[in-house]
């Protein structure tokens, strides 16, 4: 007997070949609005978990440690059926995580899809993280339609009226739409605007499993004031009966998120910049399977048994198992054990998958995410490389407890550090004492348990700040000497400009040595004066290089260890070794030997840093510190107590506001000032308050601690206690 | 007191009687190989002959931590080089160094491979141009230049000295065959017609020993032999006179038809 699920597997497999019926989404929310309970009510719907258990099981929570957290730290894959108007329908569904300590996986799933479910929680409405997980989605091109959730807690706590209720609706999805303008690619703002009466809009309950939308309404003849009895009236499982979520949420799927087909033929332009007319830009525009290979890695994880797994999407050609590809960045090639599609934790195992479906690839060994996959012998452009919104902010120091665990400990960092491109793992084979940045202290709780799990003991040092070091003065020009002396720079340092710095920050400059010439309108545009505009060599950790030389013999055979030796100093600064940013570095002068010998890395390499450090000295060096938002949620009465937690944490309340019982207070923390506030914000509100953070950026260390800050990381670090003056860098 | 004294081309016979005597004369005796570098002797021979301790400086120790020069403030400091001390190396700026600190300087010259190839070569001391090196590529360091420059002496009929790279500290010497694949590289990719398999060169190995070679060929038949021990340079000719051309047939093995 041909099982139900045999059944689907053969379905997905039909269906993968025609890109029409083959939907790409995600789910994504700010946190506990109630993605991972809308997900697993899915695929309750779907048949694929009993429906009893959907909502507790936490399904797409594989990890013991998502589900015994309650909360989702990967994103997870599932592959689904879904029966719309006769037609059968293929849902590739990822579902993301909501809070900011994971927001790299949020920007990779993002690259996989063509459309997103934004989840709002009716009480809290649109919050910062809604902001941000729906901006990586505009940013990618994924269309969204909006799911405003827990619509029974309106009518049942809140005990708002049919009329307060719709308010409250029309609230949330004027802010979105107000989000979609802003965000959205030009020519489709206003398409992709989300609008109540064309059903791209939808209200209910994912724990109580209903959802509606004014099509359904029309077809059902259930209206607002229904709803409203229903959940008033504690009968919320006739309406799920009704209306049962899953058919409402895949149908608004269905009819408004794109098909990969569509989605792609402006989807490819904007995440590829390689020629359109070419065969392969053809092939991926028309989600062709016939054509050459183009998939890209948007996460790799690693499985016990079958080792290195890479998820990704293909947008163009077919992956065939056992064959041999090739890996545009790292030039390696590999040949594939097998390919499959996701069901649950499961993968299911296929011969093929052809362009616009998102494939699981065992053997892929040595992908990491953002990679390009094609054939050998048929090399393709890269994808664009995934943006992370987020940078680390918090190091844990990493140690076997067994001596014996030591090699095995280096290989289970490389995995994690590929498992998740948003940690940073830094290896010291000298010292065995290795060190994992992470979003915050929770992203490295979950990583530290995740060592653990793969059998190697560990212990982890209390949670480092990771700082930054900068300038508020000017300086220049300083001359730096190659040891030889024969080789001198020099250079002038300033603070960056904010206006280009934002525009790196947010990813419109891109960083990297600069080749081409495109780049110099935009700064011109920021204000950055043409004849720098056009002689910027690199953009780096924020920070930028200008060339400001004419006609110096054999600069250009230099230029490459000029741009290394700037951005090693980059890497460590001389106040403490920490990142540098936020500089514009002018080169104004260079004196360079005759003889190729007496001018090579070993003299350039110092001579640029040398300049480079003594010139960050002379120009009033500071250290700035991260900052996270915070945003807490709790009754009136509560909001002394939690204003409180914040302003002992040298915290700023930025706003504060109300709505009925519930204040939302808004503030800005010093990162370094955040560990510990799980616990203590929960007594101080004695358990009745949701929050969340954010990062946001890096700010001046306050002066009376600069010099404590920096004695603590030197000391750390085995440095003299106090940085070097320009002195030692120059004379 | 820091004398500056050349250790000439190939053993410790090469130093000059007056290098020897103001060797004898010094409180503190450093030797550094990293511009070039003796092989025809040991430290232990070097030791020997001058009856005293030489001690080996790295780079960095020369150049960075200054060890000649801060000993030389209040001792006589001898600081050897192989070669002439102040050609091809970069200690000029010791030079300077010593006067600001006010420490007197004085310079023991001996034979440098300047001279000593064209000497060997045949080639007429006159007719060369720039000096070059090739490095050993690195990251970020593959230099054109020394194919430029031997583009650039050509254009002006001269000889060029093409000096290879020597990585004592890691016993990597550049052989005549190396700096002559690295020129065929630079021309693959800048396509001038500079350097070709069929251009003429001069292989120059162990100048100052007993039995130094020198091999005028094709680039395509020089870039084959086997040359022996570092350490090596390149000459490559301009048109060359009719003496210098009957010198290099009748003692570099070159093929005939370079005389006209």
């Amino acid at each position: 007997m041909v099982s139900r699920r045999d059944k689907m597997i053969n379905k997905i497999k039909e269906l993968m070949y025609q890109p029409e019926f083959i939907r790409n989404i995600g789910i994504v929310a700010h946190i506990d609005h109630g993605k991972t309970t809308l997900s697993d009510n899915l695929l309750a719907g779907a048949g694929m978990i009993s429906s009893e258990l959907a909502g507790d099981q936490r399904f797409l929570d594989f990890d013991e440690q998502e589900q015994a957290r309650g909360i989702t730290i990967d994103a997870a894959n599932v592959s689904m059926v879904h029966d719309y108007h006769d037609d059968e329908y293929l849902i590739n569904l990822i579902d993301t995580p909501g809070h900011v300590d994971f927001g790299g996986d949020v920007t990779r799933a993002m690259r996989a899809v063509d459309g997103a479910v934004v989840v709002v929680c009716a009480v809290e409405g649109i919050m910062p993280q809604t902001e941000t997980v729906l901006r990586q989605a505009l940013k990618e091109n994924v269309r969204p339609v909006l799911f405003i959730n827990k619509v029974d807690r309106l009518i049942n706590e809140l005990k708002l009226d049919a009329t307060e209720l719709q308010n409250r609706f029309v609230k949330v999805i004027a802010s979105a739409n107000k989000l979609i303008k802003n965000m959205a690619p030009e020519e489709l703002k206003d398409k992709w605007q989300v609008r109540v009466e064309d059903g791209s809009v939808a209200f209910g309950s994912a724990y109580h499993n209903w959802a509606i939308n004014v099509p359904i309404m029309q077809e059902t003849e259930i209206n607002f004031n229904d709803i409203y009895n229903y959940c008033k009236d504690d009968n919320q499982k006739e309406l799920a009966d009704r209306v049962p979520i899953h058919q409402v949420l895949l149908g608004m799927v269905v009819e408004h998120l794109p098909s990969p087909d569509v989605s792609q033929a402006y989807r490819v332009p904007a995440i590829w910049s390689g020629d359109l007319e070419s065969e392969e830009g053809q092939t991926m525009i028309k989600t062709n399977p016939d054509g050459p290979l183009a998939v890209m890695v948007t996460d790799v994880s690693i499985d016990k048994h079958a080792g290195e797994i890479a998820t990704g999407r293909v947008y163009g050609g077919t992956l065939e198992k056992g064959s041999e590809i090739f890996f545009v960045g790292s030039h390696g090639k590999n040949r594939i054990q097998q390919v499959g599609v996701y069901m649950g934790p499961e993968r299911v195992n296929t011969d093929k998958v052809p362009a616009g479906n998102i494939v699981a690839i065992t053997g892929a060994k040595n992908a990491v995410a953002g990679e390009t996959i094609c054939d050998v012998g048929r090399k393709i452009k890269a994808f664009e490389g995934l943006e992370h919104i987020s940078e680390p902010v918090v190091t844990v120091a990493v140690e076997a407890k067994n001596t014996k665990d030591l090699p095995k400990l280096i290989e289970v960092l490389r995995q994690v550090g590929k498992e998740d491109p948003t940690v940073k793992v830094e290896i010291n084979e000298e010292t065995g004492e290795h060190l994992i940045s992470g979003m915050g202290e929770l992203h490295l709780e979950i990583i530290a348990y995740r060592i653990n799990e793969k059998g190697v003991e560990i212990e982890t040092s209390e949670p480092i700040v990771v700082y930054r070091e900068a300038i508020s003065g000017t300086a220049g020009p300083v001359e730096g000497k190659s040891p030889n002396k024969h080789n001198r720079f020099y250079i002038e340092i300033e603070p960056l400009d904010d206006e280009i710095f934002q525009a790196i920050q947010d990813g419109s400059i891109k960083e990297g040595r600069v080749k081409g010439k495109e780049m110099a309108a935009s700064l011109i545009e920021l204000g950055l004066p043409k004849d720098q505009a056009r002689k910027v060599w690199n953009v780096y950790r924020r920070s930028i290089f200008v060339n400001m030389t004419r006609g110096i013999q054999y600069l250009d055979e230099i230029k490459e260890l000029l741009m290394e030796g700037f951005e090693s100093a980059m890497d460590d600064g001389p106040i403490a070794k920490e990142k540098v940013m936020g500089i514009k570095i002018k080169l104004m002068d260079a004196k360079i030997h005759e003889d190729a010998v007496h001018r090579g890395p070993a003299q350039v390499l110092p001579a640029i840093r040398k300049a480079v450090y003594g010139s960050l000295m002379m120009a009033e060096p500071t250290l700035l510190e991260p900052i996270q938002k915070v945003f807490i949620n709790v009754p009136q009465d509560y909001m002394g107590s939690s204003t409180r937690e914040i302003q002992n944490r040298r915290g700023q309340i930025v706003n504060m506001s109300q709505e009925g019982d519930m204040a939302t207070v808004e503030s800005k923390v010093p990162v370094a000032e955040m560990f510990g506030f799980a616990g203590d914000i929960r007594s101080a509100a004695e358990g009745r308050c949701l929050w969340s953070t954010e990062n946001a950026g890096f700010e001046r260390l306050p002066r009376e601690l600069q010099k404590i800050i920096i004695k603590e990381i030197r000391d750390r670090k085995g440095l003299s206690p106090e940085p070097y003056g320009p002195d030692h860098y120059l004379g | 007191m820091l004398y500056f004294i050349g250790l000439g081309l190939y053993d410790e016979k090469d130093v000059s009687l007056k290098g020897l005597e103001a060797l004898r004369n010094s409180d503190k005796v450093y030797v550094e190989f990293y511009t070039a570098h003796l092989f025809g002797t040991t430290i232990s021979s070097l030791e020997k002959i001058m009856d005293r301790k030489v001690e080996i400086l790295s780079r960095k120790q020369v150049e960075e931590e200054e060890i000649p020069l801060k000993n030389a403030e209040s001792n006589k400091v001898a600081f050897l080089s192989a070669g002439d001390p102040l050609i091809a190396t970069t200690h000029a700026d010791m030079m300077i160094e010593a006067k600001k600190r006010g420490i007197k300087t004085r310079v023991i010259h001996s034979s440098s491979i300047l001279s000593a190839a064209p000497g060997i070569s045949g080639l007429q001391a006159y007719k060369f141009g720039k000096v070059t090196t090739i490095p050993f590529p690195e990251k970020n360091f593959f230099p054109h230049s020394p194919y430029l420059l031997i583009k650039n002496n050509l254009e002006q009929n001269a000889h060029t000295l093409v000096l290879l790279d020597i990585r004592a500290h890691e016993n990597r010497y550049m052989t005549i065959n190396q700096g002559l694949e690295y020129l065929l590289k630079v021309e693959d990719t800048l396509n001038e017609g500079i350097i070709t398999k069929n251009t003429l060169a001069i292989g120059l190995a162990r100048a100052g020993s007993e039995e130094p070679v020198i091999r005028a060929d094709i680039i395509k038949k020089l870039i084959k032999e086997d040359f022996g021990g570092p350490l090596h340079s390149i000459i490559i000719p301009a048109p060359l006179h009719i003496v210098e051309a009957e010198y290099l047939v009748a003692i570099a093995g070159a093929p005939e038809d370079i005389i006209n």
